[in-house]
């Protein structure tokens, strides 16, 4: 693979640190000729290009260092430090109970269960998805109905500046095809729940899921014949490896059409795994798309995931990231107001503790005149967490009558805890209204004599008026199991001296 | 059931309190009154607990406990119960919420049966008829766009709700229309007992009108300086506070 300079790349002479991002590059590197070798890439030669430009991309690009400016306060070397492999398919023998906490099958019109980031299509559900709504795997599309999916994948997230995109576009092996036709409205929501679990039974001790037996049919690429060990250098290097999946979901709502889409990540088991995710999500106009990100990853688990929207004219989009899990996180939520009179809402809700890092990037481009857009994202942080907040509007020359607002809060619960949090407007248009405002706060002192006055121990007035904090947020949920589970989550959180997010 | 010693307090390093000693039976209502900057905020959120006013010296037993040694919550739970003069606005948290916490907390300490939502449900059924509260107002965020009189009848409402032994009324009249005091007031009346003690802050009068009390207290600059029946109200509302300072003056004068 040829390795090219470029003006992003940050390269010093051979420091510790660039020598374990190239060698974690590499490895990535060399999977993916692997990955090539054994037929994954397979499908329609387009997306082979698609694959091969972005994975020389990522070849140029590396692991981003501290000092790029998007990564300023994130490093990412100890996902870099991990040797990864990719799981083949998804393990058998979960079941649904295990499932439960966060299932919405109740619910959802189509339930979707990805592990490991593959497609499973007995855990996954069906009840009521209307007529011409299509919600499946995207593998399984890309084999059976390319053309649906051909003029949106890889069109919107840009994987020519963002390591991460392209080595999930290069890698893109599961995730969800989601298509709303024009003018049919989804009253119910589509759940896509990605779970990661360790890649075999360890109370059986056996190797990963007997994967000759099973014809993967639904994996991305894999055809019959496909061998679908690769990846792995021998049966040793299974046991305990780390588990890396690059899910790919693309949701496209055509004119006129409405729709919920959910996303849950969980992680079972405390094992480290890295969950690499791309959402493109294309709104028609008038489309109506309320979407929403539950992060719930095991605490030794690696998230970094890109949600990438783009809004034709007269669309309402409505993103609502809640992060609660994972070592090491990192969301970039972005949109692209490309069609006059669009509304487009981000929220998010951080809640971190212990050691935990979350690192929330947005950017939102106002490419069209008379848009307005409001984001609001809150964090709680409690122990010794670290917490990012990187909001920036862009506002494009013709983009006049620009109606931008954001708002970033954030509630330091210990002395330990720290937020780095930065505002970025730049505007080109002159006739606009942009606003932005950020906090950093500890909890009120007469809420708290309030409440103990009234009996409330500390610990549990705290939690109180954390929730209170965050309940803005969580109101603005509109998936009922999914808010009423969240708020009994943030009332009994803080209870326990803020335990960082479990595994279940 | 309450008695004050010699109690000096401090907020921000500016001594408040300067030496109250007064002393409350179960049953009595005592009204303290006084103006502004008296100190009359401050010796009801001392006796709540607020840690940001520090007691200097003086002690204050309460059932024969040592008041001073609890922590705000625990206070509240051994029966002490402090009507806000400003409620705090909580977003997000109902009322019925709050309450039932609080409620169960104090449950839990006296070694009783934590209510579930049925019997609290009911318990606050029953205790809404004091202040004529609207129950859609205890399912919004606490305090949340309520009106003062709304803010005002929620205290009492919650005083009926968690049953205290001795109930402190920060200044529950500031603010309030006739006929929101006529409500809150009448609220206050309904729960006096023989077991209950409480303590009415006050600036003027007129909520005398409607809660007598059986003793009056005139507190300035950080010092009771005249007790005497209801008549002193009235002479107060009569007279203003100037001939209080004066005597008070006189009297240090005196010591001097």
């Amino acid at each position: 693979m040829m390795v090219q300079a470029s003006k992003d790349l940050d390269k010093p002479a051979s420091t510790g640190l660039s020598a374990g991002f190239d060698m974690a590059r590499d490895r990535f590197l060399s999977d993916f000729e692997l990955f090539e070798k054994n037929g994954a890439t397979a499908g329609p030669s387009w997306i082979r290009q698609i694959r091969k430009a972005a994975i020389s991309r990522f070849s140029e690009l590396g692991f981003p260092t501290t000092r790029l400016e998007e990564w300023k306060y994130t490093s990412v070397a100890s996902i870099a430090n991990v040797r990864f492999s990719r799981a083949e398919q998804a393990r058998a023998g979960l079941t649904s109970e295990v499932l439960a906490p966060a299932t919405l099958e109740e619910v959802a019109c189509a339930q979707l269960v990805f592990v490991n980031g593959h497609y499973s299509r007995e855990l996954s559900s069906f009840r009521s998805l209307p007529e011409g709504v299509k919600a499946g795997s995207l593998a399984t599309t890309l084999n059976s109905d390319p053309s649906s999916i051909e003029p949106h994948l890889a069109r919107h997230a840009s994987y020519h500046d963002h390591s991460f995109v392209a080595l999930n576009t290069a890698f893109m092996n599961g995730g969800a095809f989601v298509y709303v036709p024009r003018g049919k409205v989804v009253e119910q929501p589509i759940h896509l729940l990605f779970v990661s679990t360790a890649p075999f039974d360890s109370a059986q001790d056996r190797p990963f899921d007997s994967a000759q037996d099973r014809p993967a049919s639904t994996e991305l690429s894999a055809g019959p014949s496909t061998r679908l060990r690769t990846g792995f250098d021998s049966a040793q290097d299974r046991r305990g490896t780390a588990v890396v999946s690059h899910p790919r979901n693309l949701v496209v709502l055509d004119d006129g059409s409405h729709a919920m889409i959910v996303e849950t990540y969980i992680g079972l088991g405390s094992d480290v795994y890295f969950t690499n995710v791309v959402t493109e999500i294309v709104g028609g106009k008038d489309a109506v798309i309320d979407h929403y990100k539950l992060q719930r990853e095991s605490e030794a688990a690696f998230h970094i995931g890109t949600v990438q929207a783009h809004l034709d004219r007269s669309s309402n989009f409505s993103s609502h990231s809640i992060d609660l899990g994972g070592a090491l996180v990192r969301n970039d939520v972005n949109a692209v107001l490309d069609g006059e009179g669009v509304e487009c809402a981000l929220n998010g809700l951080y809640i971190v503790a212990g050691r935990q890092h979350v690192d929330n990037h947005t950017r939102i481009d106002h490419a069209k005149p008379h848009c307005s857009s409001r984001e609001l994202y809150k964090g709680v942080l409690d122990g010794k967490s670290r917490g990012v907040f990187n909001g920036k509007i862009y506002v494009h020359k013709a983009a006049q009558k620009t109606d931008a607002k954001q708002t970033n809060k954030n509630l330091l619960l210990s002395q330990d805890a720290a937020i780095n949090t930065k505002p970025q407007l730049e505007i080109y248009a002159d006739d606009v209204k942009c606003t932005h405002g950020s906090t950093i706060g500890q909890l009120d002192q007469d809420a708290m004599f309030y409440l103990r006055s009234r009996g409330i121990g500390l610990a549990a007035a705290r939690s109180l008026l954390t929730y209170a904090f965050a309940s803005e947020l969580v109101s603005r949920i509109k998936v009922e199991p999914m808010r009423t589970r969240l708020e009994n989550l943030l009332l009994t959180r803080f209870q326990n001296g803020s335990e960082p997010e479990g595994t279940r | 059931m309450l008695q004050i010693k010699n109690l000096h307090a401090s907020v921000n390093n500016t001594e408040i309190l300067r030496g109250i000693d007064l002393a409350v039976k179960a049953g009595e209502v005592h009204a303290v009154m006084g103006p502004n900057g008296s100190g009359k905020s401050t010796l009801a959120h001392v006796l709540a607990g607020r840690e940001s006013y520090v007691v200097t010296s003086g002690e204050v037993i309460y059932e024969g406990k040592d008041l001073l040694a609890m922590p705000a919550e625990e206070r509240a739970r051994e029966g002490i119960f402090l009507a806000f003069q400003y409620p705090v606005e909580i977003p997000g948290v109902s009322t019925t919420y709050f309450l039932k916490a609080g409620v169960n907390a104090v449950r839990k300490h006296r070694g009783l049966e934590e209510l579930d939502a049925i019997d609290f449900l009911a318990l606050i059924k029953e205790k809404m008829k004091f202040v004529e509260m609207d129950q859609s107002l205890l399912n919004r965020p606490l305090n949340e766009g309520f009106s003062g009189g709304e803010k005002k009848r929620n205290e009492i409402f919650q005083m009926a709700v968690m049953d205290p032994k001795l109930a402190i009324l920060d200044e529950t009249d500031s603010g309030l229309d006739i006929d929101a005091l006529r409500i809150v007031a009448n609220g206050v009346t309904a729960l006096r007992s023989q077991d209950r003690a409480m303590i009415v802050i006050t600036h003027y009068q007129r909520l005398l009108n409607y809660i007598i009390p059986d003793y009056v207290h005139v507190l300035f600059d950080g010092r009771i300086v005249k007790s005497g029946g209801k008549a002193l109200a009235l002479e107060l509302e009569e007279k203003g506070y100037d001939w209080i300072k004066v005597e008070a003056e006189l009297a240090q004068q005196t010591v001097a």
